[in-house]
């Protein structure tokens, strides 16, 4: 089992995404200009300002040539995890239904925040306890979660909704406090906390994080 | 025709004069000392050239001398002052860069791009050496926030610096951990924004500035060059603030982090591959500082064509593009034949690079466009050669700074002086500025602001670094000797609660004119108490800044030397907290604490005047307290160690309750103002098993007060009465700095 790491010339979080994968599997990153994936059984796309993100947050990295191989890797059914800009630039990429708005408080805000998993069999979730709030680091300025209600009953009936921010602890304004968002066919998966930076007591607040990491290496075993 | 008495050289044209060189901030004996150096009247480009190198921001002119008094040396020093950071060795074959900055001036004018590209600049200082920041730090100063236009302009000035610093930091991937922030009238009109990085390097790979190998190419990369920025160090650093600054707006640069991270990671990956021979980062006065410097270093010469230089705008002047400080760029010497390989990792990064000139043997600094020589200096009378004055210090016979506004009127109970001193600017809270930062990207910070005195960053072997920032102006302004002393030892404190042993010392002195013999008596005497605490801690200073001028219509700013201090400790595992957690865990007050109101936070609520010195500190005594705390907070057994700053011990009781969430009872004989608010340095309290902190007490003064536990902040005074009150009172007068910010 192999995780992908993609690396954007303005990735701030890929190489701590790539050290939690390493505590359940192998992992190496994945420069952007190559459509090579290097063999990965799974993607994540990191955190950070991918090109800068001065026009929109991930409106550029969607075209880059890896993120093109990834669009057509999550088509073929991989797994694709996005974390915080990841999640912008897999909306962008239309992998994953609504969009990421400016938080309702207009800031860049930092937090450790609880967050309660809503559906504990999917593919990034199958690991975590269910009923047992998540602790983990969250950081953003583009966090709002939106979709139009349409979108978001379907979403509702289908599952989609993976992870929400617990009472009270919705800094950004996200609507129906959703924290995590899966496709219809459950393989890519956007999350706007750093489960990468939640592996560690020591330096992350919990090892709640790892479970999004572990779930993502049981599906691919079970899968193989 | 040229006017009468004008120089013009051998092309014709015309040479700038006297009045020119004044203008650009040059003295008439300086200017006539340049013409002897060159033998000739200087043109244009290198009148522009020697007016920025002998600036007060560049040549140190004012300072050097006394900065020469400075410890510099010590067993973990690996790099010290003069290269673009300092080092210090941390074990396993690795060292901590780290240099503290101010970006002042810029900051007064244009606050959020001032911040931004303060952080900027700092982090360049950081990778030009060849470490990978892991961490900034930022020491802010405004006027207070509260009160009429005043009040309304600082809290625009700190609105923007919050928001350029977190700007800058959270897009480039390094973790803001900590800070700090003073409110004071004197910094009304002249902010202060003062930033420090860290960074972590193999020892092996470190890489100097020197220039070297005459034939060796020079390669510009990063950013293009424009007019941003123009003669930033001697209009903006080098001179008071005053009317008109709106004016300047133009020399403040903009920065771009997303351009950094880029070249942040070009620069790592060159040296890893073995690329470079020398680095440096381009930052005041721009290549003319950057590539004079490597040269001086180095006793070399170099050649710069200005053709080759990518530019922003095509027309730019030659000497515009020799002083531009257009962000963002780096200057590195390497070999011809790696010149292809180079260029191709700047491809790779999406980074421009160009050679632009090489090394020569000849020791001149020559500016060319082709073939055309356009300037032509002696590389030592550029770098070296700048007079350095003497100070004429003298202690001021009035006070320099009026009396604070009353803010607390009459007579008031502990209860309420408490609440007023939590609710004050400088007291209350610092989460809704610390919330706008990442502090935990690269996945390091062991203690996130908030936890700990200190920030603690966890080092690959499991051992880890510890840093702090701090600098209080208005006790330096009372005692500039004594003020700095305390300040030193304040980091000292930061360091101890969490365990851990300090290695080095930046400093960044931000004072007024030293022109003025009262400013000159401040530095001074904040340069001696600076020396002497580092000494005394076996801190050496390894790195740091000097930001004179601060002076705004109304006066100097209080003097302050803001420190930054970088130590270890063996345990990640076991770094200190500050709050208090575990209900029945004794509280000691512990080491040789005499606490005195002068120049107190309370005074400065009950508009008192600044006194005229501070109470001695038997620095030794201090010193070997810090030493017991250390030790003990190692040991593990401890829960909590915070030192007692500003507010005195009621305070810091209030932090320890607030942060960990739980009340505390405790029984003080005395109870007079002193004892409950009052300051001085020495003071620790600590919480855990009541055995511990009574062996503690066989070698370092320990006064066991009381218990932690319950929901309320009791303290038990000898006269009968008792300051009792809710954690939900202590709560919402600390969160008071919200109201202040947006």
């Amino acid at each position: 089992m192999k995780f992908g790491v993609l690396r954007f010339p303005g990735s701030c979080d890929e190489v701590d995404a790539l050290e939690a994968a390493r505590r359940v599997a192998d992992a190496e990153l994945i420069w952007h200009g190559q459509r090579d994936l290097a063999g990965a059984d799974a993607i994540v796309v990191p955190g950070g300002f991918s090109y800068g993100d001065y026009l929109r947050a991930g409106a550029i990295a969607r075209f880059s040539p890896a993120m093109e191989s990834v669009i057509a890797f999550a088509r073929d059914g991989g797994l694709v995890l996005g974390i915080c800009n990841g999640f912008q630039v897999l909306c962008e990429a239309r992998l994953l239904p609504g969009a990421l708005l400016g938080n309702a408080n207009l800031h860049f805000t930092f937090g450790q925040v609880s967050l309660d998993v809503v559906e504990g069999d999917s593919a990034f979730t199958s690991e975590c306890a269910v009923g047992r709030p998540l602790s983990i680091p969250c950081k953003h300025a583009w966090g709002r979660y939106h979709a139009d209600e349409a979108t978001l009953d379907a979403m509702r009936s289908r599952g989609q909704i993976v992870v929400r921010y617990a009472g009270g602890e919705n800094f950004n304004g996200s609507l129906g406090d959703i924290a995590g968002v899966r496709s219809e066919a459950g393989n890519v998966m956007g999350l706007m906390p750093h489960p990468e930076h939640a592996v560690d007591e020591l330096v992350g607040g919990s090892r709640d994080g790892l479970g999004i990491f572990e779930s993502m290496r049981a599906a691919v075993e079970g899968a193989s | 025709m040229a006017a009468v008495g004008a120089e013009v050289d051998s092309g014709g044209e015309l040479l700038p004069t006297l009045t020119d060189a004044k203008a650009l901030g040059l003295t008439e004996s300086e200017y006539a000392l340049i013409r002897e150096k060159q033998g000739r009247a200087p043109n244009q480009v290198e009148l522009a050239m020697y007016s920025l190198l002998w600036s007060e921001h560049c040549a140190y002119k004012h300072s050097k001398k006394l900065l020469r008094t400075l410890p510099t040396e010590g067993e973990h020093v690996v790099m010290g002052p003069g290269e673009n950071a300092g080092a210090v060795a941390v074990g396993d074959g690795l060292v901590c860069a780290f240099k503290v900055e101010s970006h002042n001036h810029p900051s007064a004018v244009e606050p959020f791009q001032g911040a931004a590209t303060g952080v900027g600049g700092i982090l360049r200082d950081i990778f030009a050496i060849g470490a990978r920041p892991i961490a900034v730090l930022d020491s802010l100063r405004f006027g207070e926030p509260d009160e009429g236009e005043g009040g309304a302009r600082s809290r625009y000035l700190l609105e923007g610096a919050v928001s350029g610093i977190g700007h800058y930091g959270n897009s480039i991937g390094v973790p803001t951990v900590g800070g700090e922030v003073y409110f004071e009238d004197p910094y009304e009109q002249n902010c202060l924004v003062n930033a420090m990085a860290l960074g972590l390097a193999s020892e092996d790979r470190l890489v100097r500035s020197a220039a070297a190998g005459p034939g060796n190419l020079l390669v510009l990369f990063g950013a293009a060059t424009g007019r941003d920025g123009i003669g930033g160090a001697s209009v903006l650093a080098s001179a008071e603030l005053g009317e008109g600054d709106a004016d300047k707006r133009p020399t403040v640069q903009v920065g771009d982090p997303f351009e950094e991270k880029k070249l942040l990671e070009c620069s790592l990956e060159l040296l890893e591959r073995g690329l470079l021979v020398s680095l440096q980062d381009l930052g005041a006065a721009g290549l003319t500082s950057s590539a004079s410097e490597m040269a001086s270093k180095g006793e070399v010469g170099i050649d710069i064509d200005i053709a080759c230089v990518p530019l922003r705008e095509a027309d730019m002047e030659p000497f515009e593009v020799m002083v531009s400080e257009s962000q963002e760029r780096m200057l590195c010497v390497i070999e011809p034949a790696d010149l292809d390989a180079v260029l191709a990792l700047c491809e790779k990064w999406e980074v421009a690079g160009a050679a632009i000139g090489r090394v020569t043997d000849g020791g001149r600094m020559r500016v060319l466009r082709g073939e055309e020589v356009l300037g032509d200096m002696p590389v030592r009378a550029l770098v070296d050669d700048c007079p350095l004055y003497d100070l004429a210090p003298e202690k001021p016979s009035e006070p320099v700074y009026p009396a604070p506004r009353a803010r607390l009127a009459g007579a008031v109970g502990a209860k309420d002086a408490l609440l007023a001193l939590l609710a004050s600017p400088n007291l209350a809270g610092r989460r809704p500025l610390f919330e706008r930062y990442d502090p935990v990207v690269q996945s390091r910070t062991v203690r996130r602001p908030e936890e700990a005195d200190a920030a603690v960053l966890v080092l690959p072997a499991g051992g880890a670094l510890a840093v702090s920032i701090d600098g209080n102006g208005r006790r330096v302004a009372a005692d500039p000797y004594r003020g700095t002393v305390a300040a030193v030892l304040e980091c000292a404190a930061n360091l101890a609660c969490v365990g851990a042993e300090p290695l080095g010392t930046t400093n960044n002195l931000n004072f007024g004119n030293p022109e003025k013999p009262h400013i000159a008596w401040q530095l001074s005497e904040s340069v001696r108490g600076l020396g002497e605490a580092c000494r005394a801690l076996a801190a050496p200073i390894v790195g740091g800044n000097v930001s004179l001028y601060n002076e705004g219509a109304s006066g100097p700013i209080y003097p302050t030397p803001v420190i930054g201090m970088v130590g270890l400790l063996p345990d990640a595992r076991r770094a200190g907290r500050l709050g208090f957690l575990a209900e029945g865990d004794a509280i000691a007050l512990v080491g040789p604490f005499s606490p005195s109101l002068d120049a107190s936070e309370l005074a400065k609520l009950r508009g008192c005047a600044l006194p005229d010195g501070l109470p001695e500190i038997d620095l030794g005594a201090v010193v070997a307290a810090l030493s017991e705390v250390r030790t003990a907070v190692r040991g593990g057994s401890l829960t909590s160690a915070h030192d007692i700053a500003e507010g005195g011990l009621a305070v810091a009781l209030a932090e320890c309750c607030l942060v960990g969430g739980v009340g505390a009872s405790v029984a003080l004989d005395g109870g007079a103002e002193e004892e409950l608010f009052g300051e001085a340095p020495g003071g620790f309290l600590l919480s855990g098993p009541e055995a511990v902190l009574r062996a503690l007490g066989e070698r370092v003064a320990v006064r066991l007060l009381g218990r932690v536990g319950g929901s309320r902040l009791r303290i038990d005074l000898s006269d009968g009465d008792t300051l009792d009150v809710s954690l939900d009172e202590l709560a919402q007068a600390h969160g008071a700095l919200a109201a202040h910010f947006s």
